[in-house]
């Protein structure tokens, strides 16, 4: 008559001995893949003691770099944010022709190569280029100087805040707005105070991402920057420099500010996902199970 | 083949699905596991699949003891309320694949076949090719059965049949599940909240009621002899009375109710409304028409008894009656239970 | 066309295009015009010289070999993130974010640390003969780390969603773990997985800040497809740049179309008829 307590009968791939062996396996690969690499930049960067890693952090050539990172993300990020809210607005609330290849260019950075990128903007700034000899007359300097990393910057990171707002407000649709617009409130007023409360986890989601991502690029902002010391280094590529210098604990000591960066956006994104943000781009459609570079569009054209 | 359980037992975290329910299901009969939601149906259905454990308690298949017997070899044809095809699996792809994942081997042409015969019996011949997604929700529903017929299973369990479909696509599916059941004769249990698809269908109803059994018996037992208050409200519309007996007796206005066997004291009586009349005369309730309302089987009056009560009465159709007419209820059958 | 009700089109689409304008579309424009005035045999004298082509074959082979091995542990973390409940499941689950977040030169010098012949790793191999750093096999390892998200990424919400009762109704069928999970499950992740592979494959290839640390960067043999595009601009020959950089982009596109058509057929049965 007594039979133990049992509970859910076993679903696929729940048997005692695979579940052990498979979460052992993973957590292994989870350890050499992804823990490794960032206990291995701290224990560098301290390998020398303290003192080495204050001073390398406190180099001049250091101090500069991390200023010129944090200008060029402080033009950057905001400018990138204005251009991805406008373009969730365009692209959600209204209907207009050629709106899915609008996407589809919106997206087109996220497949290209950052070299690419710094190659084509060679094309348009550098002498070989359209405007180089018109801007060369002029005496403006685009590339091998800031406003050059800047617009670099701004092509690797053009989808973030976008594809953070599109699927999102496609969902919510436009009846808020219309209703607020029925109501008798301006353009602004409807989106500060109806459609911003509902995507501002949103935002900040893309904010975070763009900032992070506009912070560590290495390969677009190498082209486009010359690597001159002290002059156009942002923080990624003076650690390039330290490290070919075979200055390793220097490199490390700037890799480990990147890194914390890093920490730092994971936690900031865990938070913003618990306040749902993430989740409209993560779950498309129940028909179409894709998240794919063409999401948006896929749940536009539905 | 005949179900039996025995005093099964199953508990969700803290809450008890279902306690100590004892069912005997004869071979080949057809019996409705009716109750509202949470009243542990669907869970003693998921029970008898194996897809839940009991935590105490026997399930027989036949003499054997399936209680301890994996889903995958329990041999049971389960349709799942929103009937979970496979979307990527056409029709009969999804009507195949019991029979290709079997551990007895079948080859091609035998398994081509009896899709083909399994189509005809649910009448999709035509549809062999499309996938889930391109017919309609009674087409799915009829796949769903077509799959789970396709293993022969010693049981059929359905959860909530047609509860995703129209009134009317409803109403042809009963129908035609009963005539399958007919033809195939094998054992079938389902799971229903409608009291009219339960009593329409099956051969025995079984009523549950927070992880219990309440009655069971034929849908003339049930109707005819609710055991208690609950069944009484849950089959059908009623009039709830709290009255007095005195010897046998309980006074409603002026109308006497028998209840043989009550002690004296207070009970509850249930009145439908198609057992009530409206008269001008004669030893009833006195009430006051509120609103009359029209259907298409005959005149529904609500009626505010002098005493302030609500009442729902049914009348012919051709009933003169208005509101704010002053009249009498009369009573051509009650049903006393004891104050719950 | 509908009339609009909300305000704010003009501008809001005005900002957009010239964005779109000056940032993406004006710099890729630059570079195929530059690339097209070569002319054809030029062009393809380029882009077909051995030590090019030597480069398209580490770099995709490479890429390749880390999108297979991200297939298999991106689908691996995928399920055991979203099937198994143990302790530390919500770290590892933010974790697996960090290749995102970590720049590329950071990750590049510390996979580079770890796997040179004194490295944590490299150390260990080096004892069963395999070489990692400054090798293809180094190339892969960067790539394999950068684009780990974006299997797990895509897939792990599908296998969250995925409807239990389809894995139910295969049970009472009769099928075994195995074969639910070849004709059920894997199926309906297909879609996804084939979504998170091409994804990781176009980042692989593409990647470069990463790679360059750990590849030695020897021309004909661990010198990536990017790198000969940036090694040609700092040689001053900016043809040869373009025409590598155009390798790179049309790939890129060819990579998303050829993404958009598998997912159509994967996904041919939501089709409505």
């Amino acid at each position: 008559m007594n039979v133990p307590t049992r509970n859910r009968p076993p679903r696929v791939g729940d048997a005692p001995a695979f579940r052990r062996a498979l979460i052992g396996i993973v957590l292994t690969f989870v350890a050499i893949v992804i823990i490794a690499p960032l206990a291995v930049i701290g224990y560098q960067a301290f390998s020398q003691g303290f003192a080495v890693y204050a001073a390398a952090i406190s180099h001049p050539d250091t101090l500069h770099a991390i200023g010129l990172t944090v200008v060029t993300a402080l033009i950057a990020v905001p400018i990138n944010t204005a251009f991805g809210v406008a373009a969730a607005w365009a692209i959600t609330k209204f209907d207009f022709w050629g709106r899915r290849f609008l996407l589809v260019v919106i997206e087109i950075p996220f497949s290209i190569s950052p070299i690419v990128a710094g190659v084509a903007y060679l094309f348009v700034y550098g002498l070989q280029g359209l405007f180089g000899p018109a801007l060369e007359q002029a005496d403006v300097k685009i590339l091998f100087a800031l406003p050059g990393i800047v617009l670099a910057s701004m092509f690797v990171t053009a989808p973030f805040v976008a594809r953070e707002l599109i699927p999102l407000m496609q969902a919510q649709g436009r009846d808020l707005e219309e209703a607020a617009t029925s109501l008798g409130a301006s353009g602004w007023r409807t989106f500060f105070s109806v459609t911003l409360p509902n995507i501002r986890w949103a935002l900040l989601y893309g904010v975070v991402l763009c900032n992070a991502r506009v912070m560590g690029e290495f390969g677009a902002v190498s082209v486009v920057s010359g690597n001159i010391r002290g002059q156009t280094n942002t923080l990624p590529l003076h650690i390039e420099l330290l490290y070919h210098d075979y200055q390793t604990a220097g490199a490390f000591a700037a890799a480990s500010i990147l890194a914390l960066l890093a920490v730092v956006t994971l936690i900031a994104k865990v938070l913003l996902e618990r306040q749902g943000a993430g989740r409209a781009r993560r779950r498309p459609a129940l028909a179409a199970p894709v998240a794919a570079p063409k999401t948006a569009s896929a749940e536009i054209s539905s | 083949m005949k179900i039996r359980l025995d005093n099964v037992v199953k508990t969700f975290e803290t809450f008890r699905a279902v306690h100590g329910v004892s069912l005997e299901i004869e071979s080949g009969e057809l019996v409705a596991l009716l109750g509202p939601s949470g009243s542990g149906k669907t869970t003693i259905l998921r029970m008898v699949a194996g897809l839940e454990y009991a935590d105490a308690g026997h399930i027989y298949f036949g003499d054997e003891d399936a209680t301890d017997i994996p889903v995958r070899d329990r041999g049971v044809g389960f349709v799942f309320q929103h009937y979970a095809l496979f979307p990527h699996m056409t029709v009969a792809e999804n009507i195949a694949f019991g029979m290709k994942v079997s551990k007895v081997r079948r080859d091609k042409t035998a398994i081509d076949a009896r899709v083909t015969e399994l189509l005809r019996l649910v009448q999709l011949e035509g549809l062999a090719e499309r996938f889930p997604g391109q017919i309609s929700g009674g087409q799915r529903q009829r796949v769903a059965l077509a799959r789970a017929l396709a293993v022969d299973p010693k049981v059929l369990l359905l959860d909530e049949p047609f509860g995703a479909l129209d009134a009317n696509v409803r109403r042809d599916l009963r129908r035609w599940l009963r005539e399958i059941h007919q033809e195939l004769g094998i054992t079938t249990l389902f799971v229903t909240h409608d009291q009219e698809e339960a009593l329409d269908l099956a051969d025995r109803v079984v009523i549950l009621d927070k992880g219990q059994i309440v009655q069971q018996g034929t849908p003339e037992e049930v109707c005819r002899n609710p055991a208690s208050a609950f069944v009484m409200n849950f089959l059908g519309d009623t009039n709830r009375f709290t009255a007095a007996v005195s010897d046998g007796v309980a006074r409603l206005g002026e109308a006497r109710i028998p209840a043989p066997g009550f002690d004296d004291g207070p009970v509850e009586i249930f009145l439908r409304p198609s057992d009530l009349g409206w008269s001008s005369s004669g030893a009833g309730i006195p009430a006051t028409v509120a609103r009359v309302i029209d259907r298409p089987a005959g005149r529904r009056i609500l009626a505010l008894t002098t005493t302030g009560e609500a009442v729902e009465l049914d009348v012919a159709p051709e009933t003169q009656v208005s509101a704010r007419e002053q009249g009498i209820i009369t009573i051509e059958r009650a049903r006393v239970y004891a104050t719950g | 066309m509908a009339r609009r009700i909300l305000p704010g089109f003009p501008l809001a689409l005005g900002i957009t295009l010239v964005y779109v304008s000056i940032i993406v579309v004006l710099p890729l424009g630059a570079l195929v015009f530059k690339a097209a005035s070569l002319g054809f045999e030029d062009y393809w004298r380029i882009v077909s010289s051995p030590r090019a082509v030597a480069s398209y074959r580490v770099t995709a082979l490479s890429a390749l070999g880390a999108t297979a091995f991200n297939l298999v542990f991106g689908m691996a973390l995928a399920w055991v993130l979203v099937r198994y409940r143990f302790p530390g499941r919500r770290f590892v689950d933010a974790l697996v974010d960090l290749p995102f977040a970590l720049p590329t030169a950071v990750a590049g010098i510390a996979l580079t640390t770890l796997f040179a012949e004194n490295g944590w790793f490299g150390s260990v191999l080096a004892e069963i003969c395999v070489k990692v750093a400054y090798t293809p096999l180094g190339i892969m390892v960067a790539m394999a780390f950068t684009s780990l998200p974006f299997i797990v990424r895509t897939v792990q919400p599908v296998l969250e969603d995925l409807d239990p009762a389809l894995e139910e109704a295969a049970q009472t069928l009769g099928g075994s773990d195995r074969s639910i999970f070849l004709r059920v499950i894997l199926p309906l992740l297909a879609p996804a997985l084939l979504a998170g592979l091409s994804l990781s494959f176009a980042r692989s290839l593409g990647e470069f800040g990463a790679i360059i640390f750990i590849a030695g960067n020897q021309p004909m043999s661990t010198e990536i497809t990017a790198l000969l595009a940036f090694i040609r601009l700092e040689e001053y020959d900016y043809q040869a740049a373009a025409a590598i950089a155009s390798v790179l982009l049309i790939t890129a596109f060819l990579m998303l179309a050829v993404t958009n058509i598998l997912q159509a057929r994967a996904l041919r049965y939501t089709a409505r008829g």
